[in-house]
């Protein structure tokens, strides 16, 4: 069903009594060209641009769960691509020129919002690291302004820029088209796309092993019967380790919980996204008027979707110093997800020790803004059995190489 | 919040721990009889288990010294000796 005005209205004058589910509740098949585990947002775009860009409509994505039901359902929904290396900046900025027609493609309203995303400077460290990555983003093609502090404040109102705070605001890195997108809506929009293209979503189907000959994959063993495939890519996010575990072999990744919360609604407040190391917090405004707020990971390692609250007040600690204006809001949700964190923060895409088994995780704490670009180059290697350009920096030999892409501390967010 | 028993000080928050990740990654006696793999692997591949992890603390805000504890990563309780 292709969402207009005429189908909206039709509905409208009939009850809404018309609409159908948005995909298909497919019950697996015994083979399939390609099996991705995982049916969060990467793992759906993958599906999609599998089907899209190579025509393989065989393929099932298998989730444990129910659709989007991980860390596509607990992101803080903020997309930029304003990272500070080559690589990086190549493949997020691939996928924000994928968010700008994503909606128009997809044909479902992702409420992207290009609002301006602003990276705090607190300190003269902070100065010269943000001055730098605007300048490294703009000779790689990426919008980059800077700002200082009265620009910030002209910007972002209720934005404390007071030279007597405790932690200044000295300046900022703003990029404008980065913005926020309704998270749910994304897998949403993939699934349909993807199932509406032949390609089966299995839910509540647990992948509990492999089966492997001669060190080449043959299939899934799943909680509803063994599934044989040619082709079988990873997308599990904080499961990932587990998984591997399961093929027989190790990933350089942990996984940590990474709480957020939301505030009760406002009236609009807040005109963009805002983040800040130096007193580490993220935030930005939905379009139910609820403040989204992120922070950093738990320290220990986690599987639970939880987190401790101390965490939590010292994020809240870094709202107000920024937003004394907050201090009387009511928070009304917080939750956990499993980030799968990687030495230097950075993504794994690529093949693993077992041939023709392909892995994509280790998005950390920023995986959401790159769902699109993720898929893309995820579906290119699952299609190709070799990695696209964009994606081979990312390949799980670089900690072998050494050749690492140190986003920690460099990618306008700490870790 | 975790409570965490220190072996030398008894039970206290987490917020006076650091956190020190997986126990018992031996540093190799002779890095440079390694190869780039091998090394890698030392020093980036974990275990990262869901369930029981065997996983060193350090007292910083206390007695400031380093210790083992088992931890399931499932549900956060700690096994007591």
């Amino acid at each position: 069903m292709r969402y207009s005005f005429l189908t909206l209205a039709r509905e409208a004058l009939s009850g809404h009594r018309g609409w159908r589910p948005l995909w298909r509740d497919a019950a697996p098949r015994g083979r399939y060209e390609v099996v991705i585990v995982g049916a969060g947002g990467h793992g759906l775009a993958t599906a999609y641009y599998l089907a899209r860009n190579h025509g393989i409509t065989d393929v099932a994505v298998l989730e444990k769960g129910w659709l989007g039901g991980g860390n596509t359902a607990r992101n803080t929904t903020i997309v930029r691509s304003n990272y500070l290396w080559d690589e990086s900046a190549a493949l997020y900025e691939h996928s924000l020129k994928l968010w700008e027609g994503l909606a128009e493609e997809l044909d479902f309203n992702l409420m992207f919002s290009q609002r301006g995303v602003l990276n705090l400077a607190h300190n003269l460290h902070d100065v010269r690291e943000g001055r730098r990555r605007v300048e490294a983003n703009r000779r790689n093609g990426i919008d980059a302004e800077w700002l200082g502090p009265a620009e910030v404040k002209k910007l972002c109102p209720p934005i404390d820029v007071s030279p007597t705070a405790r932690y200044p605001v000295l300046g900022a890195t703003l990029q404008r088209r980065g913005g926020v997108a309704r998270h749910d809506a994304v897998a949403w929009g993939y699934a349909r796309a993807a199932d509406a293209r032949g390609v089966d979503i299995v839910e509540n189907c647990e992948v509990t092993g492999f089966r492997i000959e001669a060190g080449r994959v043959r299939g899934v063993e799943t909680t509803r019967g063994y599934i044989a495939a040619n082709r079988v890519g990873l997308v599990a996010a904080g499961h990932s380790s587990v998984l591997a575990a399961l093929a027989g072999f190790r990933l350089p990744i942990q996984s940590h919980p990474l709480q957020a919360l939301v505030s009760e609604p406002l009236k609009p407040v807040l005109p963009c996204v805002v983040m800040s190391n130096a007193v580490h917090v993220y935030v930005s405004q939905s379009d139910k008027g609820e403040l989204v707020i992120g922070a950093g990971i738990d320290a220990y390692n986690s599987y639970a979707q939880r987190g401790a609250f101390h965490v939590i007040e010292s994020q809240m600690g870094a709202l107000l110093e920024l937003f004394p204006t907050f201090s009387r809001l009511k928070m009304m949700r917080s939750w956990g997800g499993i980030v799968d964190v990687c030495p230097d923060a950075s993504p794994i895409i690529g093949k693993t020790p077992i041939e023709n088994l392909f892995i994509n995780c280790g998005w950390g704490t920023g995986g959401f803004k790159a769902t699109p670009g993720s898929g893309w180059v995820f579906a290119h290697l699952l299609a190709t059995g070799e990695p696209h350009p964009l994606a081979a920096p990312f390949a799980l030999e670089r900690f072998s190489t050494g050749v690492l892409v140190d986003e920690h501390g460099a990618a306008a967010v700490a870790h | 919040m975790l409570l965490i028993p220190c072996p030398f000080c008894g039970p206290r928050d987490e917020v006076e721990f650091r956190y020190g990740g997986e126990a018992g990654i031996v540093r190799p006696k002779d890095p440079d009889a390694l190869s780039d793999a091998e090394w890698a692997d030392y020093l980036y591949m974990r275990h990262n288990p869901k369930g029981r992890l065997e996983e060193r603390w350090f007292h910083v805000h206390g007695c400031r010294r380093w210790f083992t504890i088992a931890r399931s990563t499932a549900t956060h309780e700690i096994e007591r000796e």
